[in-house]
């Protein structure tokens, strides 16, 4: 019998949104508050781990056509560019550096090169897990 | 500052990542991991002589002064490694090109050997304790994807048991960082050795130095930590073998070496002495193993532990000829074990056995190949003009100026039981009437020339010591006198 979850899954459409915000505000606060790229990504993959528990795989591989392997070589990708960046300036490796830029509506703001490091570990975390999960729950 | 010495740790892990995208097409994934490692090849030949002309290379990573951040130390000792692990890597990808299947290269073979390598060079280069920790698993979950890739029965199972093993290993390195951290305060080796040498080695120190000779002992499995090898390193193709034979167990050596010469060299009458019991015992259980099968690649993996247990006797005696046979040796281990596991894997590839009672006769057909393997079995057992000769004759000399005179003559003996579990092979595998349905007529042409490659150097290796030895003993002084080592780092 096909049970109905309409539900979970009206519920599912509006929760997956707040839970995506509130990584990302894990994630940008992470320099200088609890937070940052793992425990952002960890908890962005919660939220499409919920789209695959109210929908089932084919409709989320549908909606969001990732191949989560090569996300995964983004991340590192992204990550070691910024370290090999610093090549660039005579600086060794993994040097980081920040400025004070104004910002249209966020006003004066600290952009730090650290930040893209993290985005590298965001989106690793993110590819990881979801490999991880969507690999098992399509082995037979 | 010299981004130089990243560069061996940077270009495999660029190019592992870059790989990921092009996991389907086979030819390009050969290409670029081919020029990778040739790149690393040059770049790790530049480390060394930028080392022997400007003396000890360091680079503090994030512009962090050391003892604060981390840092990477690039002496000869290390750089040599990273020289010989780069003409390893360069040549066990050749090796793959033609004997690894489509269906494990199109599932990721390539990154994973470019991440092993960028884990073992990583060990080679770092000088923080806990970045060691990190290249350690970086090199071992390559190797867990590695043993396991192609799932095959035997595979699985020695798997399991090979990940068991290195994650109660990897463990304990955590609780033996913890412990020293809590003692010192510094993760930084070289301000470890400084800090020790103030404090006096205590007991609680001595004791921490005793774990982490158990759990560099797991990884480079001497006696009686060795069980898992034999098995695990069966189980996976050739190519994997011997990247596992010529790589891992010598992170651990190298690692030993390393902690009991910088930071914990300040109590030898005991720890160096446990060191030198358990490394004769790693020879004698070896060489017991090695004579013992008759399956060549059994007979090879147990040569791994007898020169694990000859190189430590080297490091254990600690006077300075013993530490610099040790290094020749390490060096010549790398490179002979790569080339044995190579012969053994186009044997394996031409009889489809390795159970040496199934075939014989193979020099008639295969002439080449015969006589490769002839020179690589003198090569391992240390025959004067070939490369295992020098590193042999000084750890012995080493061990007489050491008092060792019992584990000398049990260096020396097995030698020669060495040199009959390879004559083994050739006798029975190489000799006598050629058996016809074991043997294909096909000529594994691409196979050889990795070997050949590796029977070069070490035949270079041996003649050219001469011009080798002002590296070798530059080496070897940074081992003796942990100053020139601190000295560099901290730069006080």
């Amino acid at each position: 019998m096909k049970t109905n979850d309409v539900i979970f899954q009206t519920a599912t459409k509006v929760i997956v949104f707040i839970i995506i915000l509130y990584s990302l505000h894990l994630f940008f606060s992470g320099h200088y508050t609890p937070g940052g790229g793992f425990i952002g990504g960890l908890m962005t993959a919660g939220a499409l781990v919920l789209l695959l528990l109210a929908f089932d795989i084919k409709t989320v591989v549908n909606t969001l056509p990732l191949d989560y392997i090569k996300l995964t070589a983004t991340g590192l990708l992204i990550a070691v560019l910024t370290g090999i960046g610093s090549f660039f300036f005579k600086v060794p490796f993994l040097t980081h550096t920040f400025s004070y830029v104004e910002l249209p509506f966020l006003g004066e703001t600290a952009l730090a090169t650290a930040v893209l490091f993290d985005l590298g570990v965001y989106l690793v975390v993110i590819g990881v897990t979801m490999t991880i999960i969507q690999t098992i729950g399509e082995t037979e | 500052m010299n981004n130089l010495i990243i560069l061996p740790i940077v270009i495999p892990l660029l190019m592992g990542i870059i790989l990921v995208f092009f996991n389907r097409n086979i030819k390009i994934q050969k290409w670029l991991s081919a020029i990778a490692s040739l790149a690393s090849v040059i770049v790790a030949g530049i480390i060394v002589q930028t080392v022997h002309t400007n003396g000890i290379q360091t680079l503090e990573i994030g512009n962090w002064v050391p003892p604060y951040g981390i840092v990477l130390v690039a002496d000869m000792y290390a750089s040599l490694l990273v020289l010989t692990t780069a003409i390893i890597g360069f040549t066990s990808l050749l090796f793959a090109f033609s004997s690894t299947t489509a269906e494990r290269e199109k599932f990721y073979f390539y990154p994973g050997v470019q991440f092993l390598l960028l884990g073992v060079t990583g060990a080679f280069l770092t000088g923080d304790i806990f970045n060691l920790f990190v290249f350690f698993e970086v090199m071992l979950m390559s190797s867990y994807m590695l043993i396991v890739l192609g799932s095959s029965k035997n595979q699985l199972r020695e798997s399991i048991k090979y990940i068991l093993v290195n994650v109660i290993s990897s463990a304990l390195f955590v609780i033996a960082v913890a412990y020293l951290y809590a003692l010192t305060g510094t993760l930084n080796m070289a301000d470890l050795s400084v800090r020790i040498a103030e404090m006096g080695q205590s007991g609680l120190l001595t004791v921490i130095a005793i774990l982490f000779l158990v759990i560099f002992g797991l990884k480079g499995a001497i006696f009686p930590l060795y069980f898992w090898l034999p098995g695990s390193y069966q189980a996976p193709p050739a190519v994997v073998t011997a990247l596992f034979g010529a790589l891992l167990t010598k992170v651990g050596v190298y690692s030993i070496t390393r902690v009991f010469t910088l930071i914990f060299y300040h109590e030898p009458t005991f720890t160096h002495e446990i060191l030198a019991w358990l490394s004769a015992l790693t020879i004698i259980f070896g060489v017991i193993g090695a004579i013992a099968y008759w399956d060549i690649k059994k007979i090879v993996i147990y040569n791994i532990i007898t020169a694990v247990g000859v190189i430590l006797f080297g490091v254990a005696a600690n006077t300075p000829n013993a530490i610099e046979g040790s290094v020749y040796y390490l060096v010549h281990d790398m490179i002979i074990k790569g080339a044995l596991f190579f012969l053994v894997g186009a044997i394996v590839a031409i009889t489809g056995t390795s159970n040496l009672r199934k075939f014989s006769g193979l020099i008639a057909s295969h002439p080449l190949l015969g006589w490769m393997f002839f020179i690589a079995a003198l090569a391992l057992a240390g025959i004067p003009p070939l490369s295992g000769f020098v590193g042999k004759l000084k750890i012995v000399q080493g061990g007489f100026e050491a008092g060792e005179y019992t584990i000398a003559f049990v260096v020396l003996l097995s030698s020669l039981l060495v040199l009959y579990s390879v004559m083994k092979i050739f006798i029975h595998g190489f000799w006598g009437e050629p058996n016809k349905e074991a043997i294909a007529q096909t000529s594994p042409k691409g196979l050889l020339f990795p070997i050949a490659i590796l029977l070069a150097l070490s035949i270079a290796y041996g003649f050219g010591v001469e011009f080798l030895s002002p590296y070798i003993s530059q080496a070897a002084d940074t081992l003796l006198d942990p100053s020139i080592y601190i000295q560099a780092v901290l730069k006080e």
